[in-house]
């Protein structure tokens, strides 16, 4: 009994010096436990006379608690020294990169494509599609522009026969789209096209937005009104100047040329535009008569209005590119820039 | 159509700066491609005239000459052989500056004083070759005056690029009639007296082609001095509409046809047998152009004919025989009117295209005929001297063009362009426009004017009507629609949905040409049939493609040339198959990969891509529809590897291919890298399907693994589909996770691993079913694929 004070401080020590949790396990077992040291003086207490008896315990049970404390308390402070080992074990380079994926990235013209189309398609236009290697009569004929028309030099055509053709333009969509359906009818027709044309501002191959609308009342003031929404929501340029020209075009009556305020110089004038401040990005009209006609639509009944654009030309001029033949090179070092 | 300000303005003359006008031109639907100053800027350069010329001293090709530029006599060295006393020269005197900022200063050529310069065309930017000798103006050039002046060189060329319709427009009459429409100015026609016939010559004309030529008319002017120049005016107004000077008889004709538009042609009648026949080529009949062709005629062909056979192509081009030249001494003007339809694609078809055909083919208006060779005539006789026979006309009513009347619904008018427009201000430009007509009843009777052969129906002359209202002064509005919702097919997948897989997987889009060069389609689809261009631009891409290999391979080699190892490349487009008659234009998408697996990098897989990596690029977009649906089998296609090929099925429907390119194929086309490369179907792909819930079991999975042990050349595919037949019901989950050949494996054999989970949705299985079934499943492998499970 009177070594108590001797033994709880030979525990301490030994508590403090202790380097790991078994060795604090050890520890409680030799103090603490069932035959510990500590544990073997309460059972010398019978020895005692009773009135030491109850002060003997108290002070074995105390010194037994601060034991079992000391030792929960290295024990944790053990346990977060392992804890903060191990994380400074497992530090890693947070900046070194990620393993990454490459990522790839659509073509910049089927970007423009599908640009326009979802334009359209969110105020209720349909995507429509057609074969590309088309024949006279759809590319030509029901577009009014029968055999030798002076029009036909217009687009250099790429023949197969004396009827077949690549297409020149997205139009023949338009003339079957008619023939298919009743109107009300609102398409985007976006799609390849081909002019035997090769040079530092035409390609043999390039891709067209072809748009129809035709219901009843459709005037020349829908088609300014969708137009310019089209243009300054493509732009994203509230402001946009947007011009009409009279032009020509077989299919349309009357027709125009679309101009827009460059949108490089902000119509200041600059290279891209000729130092004209103008651009002209897009053709339109209000179908003419011959073409509806042909699809056997009332002309008296419904009138219409079609427009056409380059989607290479919008695409230069939404992202800056200068060179259209970069656009059928597929050189990565170009594609990757508009992924 | 190109032609001077100066020309124009003699016609109609508006209060505005050449840029305005240009602007007001090109808004009135003539777009006006460029506007250039027919001189570049150059000063201090007057008339002079040589007074005297003497060798230099000590060099053979220099003459020292004395000029009076009005000032008084100055020494001059000049090198020009054809220099010579008497002329009148444009002379730069010492101060003055000519094009390309040359500043003329005293100047000591081999040892003599030279104070100025004697131009050649080509110093002041008259020409764009390098002129042969001095410019030698006329003789009555008044000394000492400006040759800027004096030439008009303050001018501006006006180039426009005319509509196919606007036919009317292509002269200076027509571009002045639309200048004095859009400022309400009146036009001056000038010199527009006829001149009475002084002779009595006339040459036969008879016209069998009525229908193609319902007019003919024709005039004789004879003695002509051929040999005279060209007065400078004309040949300065030619020059500014890209027309170089000939003779007087071609520029004459020329002019008129750009003044006036109407094309005229002059014979020399010496060589002009018997009389005129318009008539269409016999078979069997050549010409010789007046550009030295000789060409085989058609008889569809409009010609001009004499006796001995044709002359001309009648409104394309003069033949060589019957041409004029400096011995002329009659002319045989002619001025008809030729219909589009008997020019309209005759010149194409030839390979020509002329300005005369060019107009015709457009519509010149029947009316000019006459007035055309009275102006011509007049020019001629001006330069040439002669005598004027009468004016002799070969007309046919009936092919002449009918008076058009269309009638215009001024209510129709409204609803076209959302603007009720007074109908003053509509008669008021229908009548500026030549276009007589008359009002009642909200109703306009129009009748058309000859040159308007654009003009036919209401439409037209609504287009009219806005064109000079105004494009730019009518309302905006947005179209009105019903709000209608249209069905929307959600098991279809679309092509963008299936693009973005590509991108997600990590391949850049690509657009190649849809026709590619026949070598190339030929090495990698030997037996392609695909149809070919008749006109192709270049042999390179003259034959459609029949698969989108051809495209992509190109793009690789262009981009391994350019340092990018690793590619990943996908296209979507059709491919063409067949003859022209079967021809089958089929929407599909390919992909090719190259280089390494992964991005190059501090942790990554620098092995190179293989067929698996691109098969799971491929199963990935499988994956997105019904995958089920889909079977790859080993094939044989031509660009692949034998080995490393497979066929893909959809259903039982072939729909595509991947595979490694072949080797061979690889060493012809000069690639050193391996390449793995798929095409498919995008209406197969785009199958997808709508999710259908299957309800969430309860009860515990139980798996299996299974080893087997087969014949390394036994497709995998087959024993799982033994697996999965013999595995009866509710097996959910079907895994192969080990192919392994080498040591514990037989040789010829492969052993292939797999894990097998089941799960009943009501109930837990027991070991004796799950044992049943793998027992029938060993013993079918056994016994169909001779596999043996692995102990």
């Amino acid at each position: 009994m009177d070594h108590l004070p001797t033994l709880v401080s030979e525990a301490r020590d030994a508590i403090k010096a202790a380097q790991s949790v078994a060795e604090l396990d050890e520890l409680r077992v030799r103090y603490l436990g069932k035959k510990g040291e500590v544990t073997a003086l309460l059972k010398g207490l019978g020895k005692l006379s009773a009135e030491e008896r109850p002060a003997a315990g108290e002070r074995i049970n105390q010194a037994k608690q601060t034991l079992a404390g000391e030792i929960d308390a290295k024990r944790s402070a053990l346990e977060s020294e392992a804890l903060n080992a191990r994380l400074a074990a497992e530090k890693i380079d947070v900046t070194l990169p990620g393993r990454a994926q490459a990522p790839g990235g659509l073509h910049p013209v089927t970007r423009t494509l599908e640009r326009i189309e979802s334009l359209f398609t969110r105020i209720g236009y349909d995507v429509a599609v057609g074969p590309e290697i088309e024949d006279d009569y759809h590319n030509f004929e029901a577009l009014n522009i029968p055999a030798h028309h002076p029009a036909r030099g217009m687009a250099d055509t790429f023949y197969f026969d004396a009827t077949r053709l690549l297409r020149t333009h997205t139009s023949p969509v338009q003339v079957r789209t008619m023939k298919e359906s009743e109107p009300p009818i609102r398409i985007v027709c976006p799609g390849r096209v081909y002019r035997s044309d090769s040079d530092l501002t035409h390609t043999p191959m390039f891709h067209q937005v072809e748009g129809l609308l035709v219901d009843e009342g459709v005037s020349f003031a829908d088609l300014k009104g969708t137009i310019e929404d089209f243009l300054q929501a493509f732009f994203e340029r509230d402001d946009l100047d947007v011009r009409f020209r009279p032009s020509y075009f077989p299919f349309t009556e009357p027709s125009a040329e679309v101009d827009i305020q460059c949108v490089m110089c902000s119509g200041d004038g600059c290279r891209v535009c000729s130092h004209s401040g103008w651009l002209e990005v897009m053709g339109c009209g209000m179908v003419h008569p011959e073409v509806f006609k042909h699809s056997g639509i009332d002309t008296e009944r419904y009138t219409g209005f079609a427009f056409g654009m380059g989607a290479e030309r919008l695409a230069m001029l939404r992202y800056g590119v200068n060179d259209l033949r970069l656009f059928f090179e597929n050189d990565l070092r170009f594609l990757r820039q508009f992924a | 159509m190109k032609f001077s300000e100066q020309w124009l303005r003699e016609w109609v003359s508006p209060q505005l700066d050449t840029q305005a006008l240009a602007d007001q031109i090109t808004m009135a639907g003539l777009e006006v491609d460029a506007v250039e100053p027919v001189a570049p800027a150059f000063e201090g350069v007057v008339v002079a005239e040589v007074i005297a010329k003497e060798p230099h001293p000590d060099a053979d090709k220099l003459n020292v000459c004395r000029v009076n530029d009005g000032t008084g006599e100055v020494q001059v060295v000049c090198g020009a052989r054809n220099v010579a006393v008497g002329q009148r020269v444009p002379f730069a005197q010492v101060g003055g500056l000519l094009p390309g900022d040359f500043k003329i200063k005293k100047a000591k050529l081999r040892g003599v004083e030279s104070f100025g310069m004697i131009c050649s065309a080509s110093e002041l930017g008259l020409e764009e070759e390098t002129s042969e000798g001095i410019f030698v103006l006329p003789k009555d050039a008044p000394i000492g005056d400006s040759v800027r002046d004096y030439l008009m060189l303050d001018d501006a060329t006006i180039e426009v690029d005319l509509t196919p319709n606007r036919g009317d427009c292509l002269s200076v009459k027509g571009m002045a009639r639309e200048v004095g429409v859009l400022n309400r100015l009146p036009v001056q026609a000038p010199g527009a007296d006829p001149v009475a016939p002084s002779s009595e010559q006339r040459f036969p004309v008879s016209v069998s082609a009525v229908e193609q030529c319902p007019r003919y008319v024709s005039r004789v002017i004879d003695g002509v001095d051929h040999t005279r120049p060209t007065p400078l005016w004309m040949v300065e107004r030619l020059r500014r509409s890209g027309v170089r000077s000939i003779d007087p008889a071609v520029d004459v004709t020329n002019y008129v046809m750009l003044e006036l538009g109407q094309p005229l042609h002059a014979f020399d009648l010496d060589n002009l047998s018997e009389g005129i026949q318009v008539r269409m080529a016999q078979e069997g009949e050549r010409l010789t152009l007046l550009d030295g062709q000789d060409i085989a005629l058609r008889p569809d062909t409009l010609v001009i004919a004499d006796g001995t056979g044709p002359l001309a192509m009648a409104g394309v081009m003069g033949g060589e025989s019957s041409g004029v030249s400096a011995t002329t001494r009659t002319l045989f003007l002619e001025a008809a009117y030729f219909t589009q339809l008997a020019v309209a694609g005759q010149a194409r078809s030839y390979g020509l295209h002329t300005d005369a055909s060019h107009r015709f083919e457009r519509g010149v208006d029947p009316s000019l005929t006459a007035q055309a060779i009275e102006r011509a005539t007049r020019l001629l006789i001006d330069i040439c001297g002669g005598q004027a026979g009468p004016v002799c006309e070969t007309q046919s009513e009936a092919g002449l063009p009918q008076a058009r009347r269309i009638t215009l619904r001024e209510a129709r008018l409204e609803q076209a362009l959302s603007k009720a427009l007074a109908s003053d201000e509509v008669s008021d430009i229908l009548d500026r426009l030549g276009l007589t007509s008359s009002y009642a009843n909200g109703e306009w009777q129009v009748a058309v004017p000859s040159w308007r052969f654009d003009i036919a129906i209401e439409e037209d002359l609504i287009e009219e009507i806005a064109r000079i209202h105004g494009y730019n002064n009518l309302p905006v509005r947005r179209p009105a629609a019903r709000l209608a919702l249209r069905p929307a097919n959600e098991a279809r997948l679309t092509q963008s949905a299936l693009k973005n897989q590509m991108v997600a997987r990590g391949y850049q889009e690509a657009i190649t040409y849809s026709f590619v060069a026949p070598e190339l389609q030929k090495t990698l689809l030997p037996e392609a049939v695909s149809p070919v261009l008749a006109n192709p631009i270049s042999a390179d891409l003259s034959v459609m493609r029949a698969s989108l290999f051809p495209g992509l391979v190109r793009a690789l080699s262009h981009n391994l040339n350019r340092q990018q190892h690793r590619v990943r490349l996908f296209e979507t487009g059709l491919v063409f198959r067949g003859e022209l008659d079967s021809l089958i234009q089929t929407p599909m998408l390919g992909a090719l990969a190259c280089g390494p697996r992964e991005l190059e990098g501090w942790s990554s897989d620098k092995t190179a891509v293989d067929f698996f990596d691109l098969k799971g690029d491929l199963e990935s977009l499988l994956a997105m529809g019904d995958d089920s649906a889909w079977r790859f089998e080993p094939g044989e296609h031509p660009a692949l590897h034998p080995g490393q090929c497979a066929e893909l099925f959809h259903g039982d429907q072939p729909a595509g291919w991947i595979g490694t390119l072949h080797p061979k194929v690889r060493a012809e086309l000069g690639l050193k890298v391996d390449a793995v490369l798929f095409e498919v179907r995008l209406d197969a792909l785009s199958e997808g399907v709508i999710p259908a819930f299957a309800p969430l079991s309860r009860y515990p999975e139980v798996r299996r693994d299974l080893a087997f042990s087969l014949d390394a050349q036994t497709p995998v595919q087959a024993l799982l589909d033994c697996v999965s037949r013999q595995a009866g019901d509710h097996l959910e989950d079907l895994k192969l996770f080990d192919v392994y050949t080498g040591k514990g494996v037989e040789p010829g054999q492969k052993s292939i691993a797999l894990g097998l989970t089941w799960q009943h949705p009501s109930r837990t299985l027991n070991d004796d079913e799950i044992n049943q079934r793998v027992d029938s499943i060993v013993a079918e492998a056994s016994a169909t694929l001779n596999a043996q499970l692995r102990g």
